[in-house]
């Protein structure tokens, strides 16, 4: 007896992983052009599952259409007409603004704008919409993560992340939020906002909080586009470099920074012939450009001090002097307590543990940093540098405490277990 | 689409104003009004007399029970409103910024107007 499944069997797997890689990597792109084409986020997310749902239908019989991009945005340009056809029908005092709607998406052309996607994040970024709506709108939408995964990374129950993005799109249809790129005098404001949320997808890919894969490479992927996009279209924009070189030169890392276990590895241990080298090169020029364009910004600042990290050939050779002093630029631009946590272990690098230390307590006295684990991470370390071991161990179990991401949990046992041989 | 502004300001300090204050302020706010009656944004606008004039009436128990005063008792009230034309919320809110209470200290609240079926 074959033990190999149907021919049939295996092929419409393959075109359903297929369907799933496909879906990852360009729902927010077609999403974008859907709702231009559109002119509505709901009726456009609906008909664009529509399409996925009879793409996987389809696909597995027929084979992967040619152009699937363009198959996706025909198919749900048409499941849209259906719908529109079926509210006018029920409602028929509407019928006016529907058959609008309909000429307009009847007339479009099946093709993909890289700029909706754009418009789509200026649009989700809009400051009329309450900060967390904007997060929890561009990664569902730009980035297509499922309600869950989000409101799990931002430690949110399901229900509220999905009311807030009902609340969202409401309010972008009511109010009459545009979906476009900001005019020139309104980008300063509206950028730093849509910085703020591509830094935030980009980290949500470098360090997924959720689930058990650390790297999800393809939201990186996407926010490094993004961040391309942005340089592209403000070329004398400092910040916009300086997020591009920061994600560049983090994510040159990504391959050292994960074991073959799937646990996190720190920079100090990574093997940095792993490094991407053509990435940090293009990171480097890139934060020297943004510096030589004007004052630095934070993003400018974190990527210079991720520039040192890169440019040293082993751990022992980093200069930590000069990250420490970064560090002291950046807490004036941007003086948060997690900013604050770094630069007290760039001066314990630079000039001993114990100043670190003193740091860290009043880091530690002002509590605003209370549910964060890598807080007690970092006590623990300059503790176990230190020799005062039980001190460290009880840290690194506060830690533990705190962790949710399962890489870092199994890091901070991995820690724990080596202080407590040590105690024995 | 039509967009209600909402003027929002402290009464009290317009009792406070000086003669000459009062008449620079209206002059502003005239000086708006028809600058969006060029620009052809303005659909509609009035200045409210001060809550101390309100009415109040609600259903308690099954009767309409009618109060002295204005609905809520809020640290700013509403004073006046515009109801203005706008392609989408970034213009409403460019042409709302010019409202004079803006720098004067208050608040203004951009509403959109719902489009219902003409009353038959």
């Amino acid at each position: 007896v074959s033990v190999l499944p149907e021919p049939g069997g295996i092929l419409s797997h393959w075109a359903r992983m297929e369907l799933g890689d496909f879906y990852h990597r360009r729902y927010g792109r077609i999403l974008a052009t859907l709702i231009r084409l559109i002119g509505d986020f709901e009726l456009a997310e609906e008909s664009l599952q529509d399409a996925f749902a009879l793409a996987l239908e389809a696909w597995p019989a027929a084979g992967t259409p040619a152009n699937p991009e363009a198959w996706i945005v025909s198919t749900a340009r048409h499941k849209a007409i259906d719908r529109i056809r079926r509210r006018a029908f029920l409602d028929t005092h509407r019928a006016e603004v529907e058959h609008h709607w309909r000429v307009q998406v009847e007339s479009a052309a099946d093709v993909v704008e890289p700029e909706d996607s754009l418009s789509l994040i200026f649009t989700c970024c809009h400051p009329a919409l309450a900060p967390e709506a904007q997060v929890a709108l561009t990664l569902r939408t730009l980035c297509g993560l499922s309600t869950e995964e989000i409101a799990h990374a931002f430690l949110v129950p399901v229900p509220t992340l999905a009311q807030r993005l009902v609340r969202a799109k409401t309010k972008i249809r009511d109010a009459g939020i545009p979906y476009r790129v900001p005019e020139s005098h309104d980008y300063p404001a509206r950028l730093d906002a849509v910085l703020a949320v591509v830094y935030l997808v980009f980290n949500e890919g470098y360090s997924a909080s959720f689930g058990e894969q650390l790297v999800r490479a393809e939201l990186c992927a996407e926010a490094n586009r993004l961040g391309r996009m942005l340089v592209e279209l403000l070329p004398r924009s400092t910040e916009a470099k300086g997020l591009l070189a920061l994600m560049l030169l983090h994510d040159a890392r990504r391959n050292a920074r994960v074991d073959s276990d799937g646990g996190l590895v720190r920079l100090e241990d990574q093997e940095r012939s792993r490094w991407d080298r053509g990435q940090i090169a293009e990171g480097i020029a890139l934060v020297e450009a943004s510096l030589r364009g004007g004052p630095p910004g934070p993003y400018a600042v974190q990527a210079a001090i991720a520039a040192v990290h890169s440019e040293a050939r082993t751990a022992a050779e980093t200069d930590w002097r000069q990250i420490a002093a970064l560090y002291g630029v950046l807490v004036s631009l941007q003086p948060t307590p997690v900013v604050e946590l770094n630069q007290a272990v760039a001066v314990a690098m630079a000039d001993g543990p114990n100043r670190g230390l003193e740091l860290l307590d009043r880091l530690t006295a002002r509590g605003e940093l209370s549910s964060y684990h890598l807080l007690p991470v970092a006590r623990a370390e300059l503790l176990q540098r230190l020799g005062r071991h039980p001190e460290a161990a009880a840290e690194f179990q506060r830690a533990l405490a705190l962790a949710s991401n399962e890489p870092e949990r199994r890091h901070i046992e991995r820690r724990l277990a080596e202080v407590s041989a040590d105690l024995r | 689409m039509r967009y209600m502004c909402l003027i929002y300001s402290d009464e009290g300090w317009r009792n406070t104003m000086s003669e000459a204050e009062g008449g620079r302020v209206l002059q502003e706010f005239m000086d708006f009004t028809q600058s969006v009656v060029k620009s052809g944004h303005h659909r509609a606008g009035e200045r409210l007399a001060p809550t101390s004039s309100a009415t109040t009436i609600r259903t308690k128990g099954g009767k309409v029970v009618t109060t002295d005063g204005p609905f809520a008792e809020t640290k700013e009230q509403l004073g006046g409103y515009y109801i203005l034309e706008a392609a989408n919320l970034d213009e409403a809110l460019k042409l709302a910024q010019r409202i004079p209470t803006v720098h004067l200290g208050g608040a203004i609240e951009v509403r959109p107007i719902m489009d219902m079926p003409p009353a038959k």
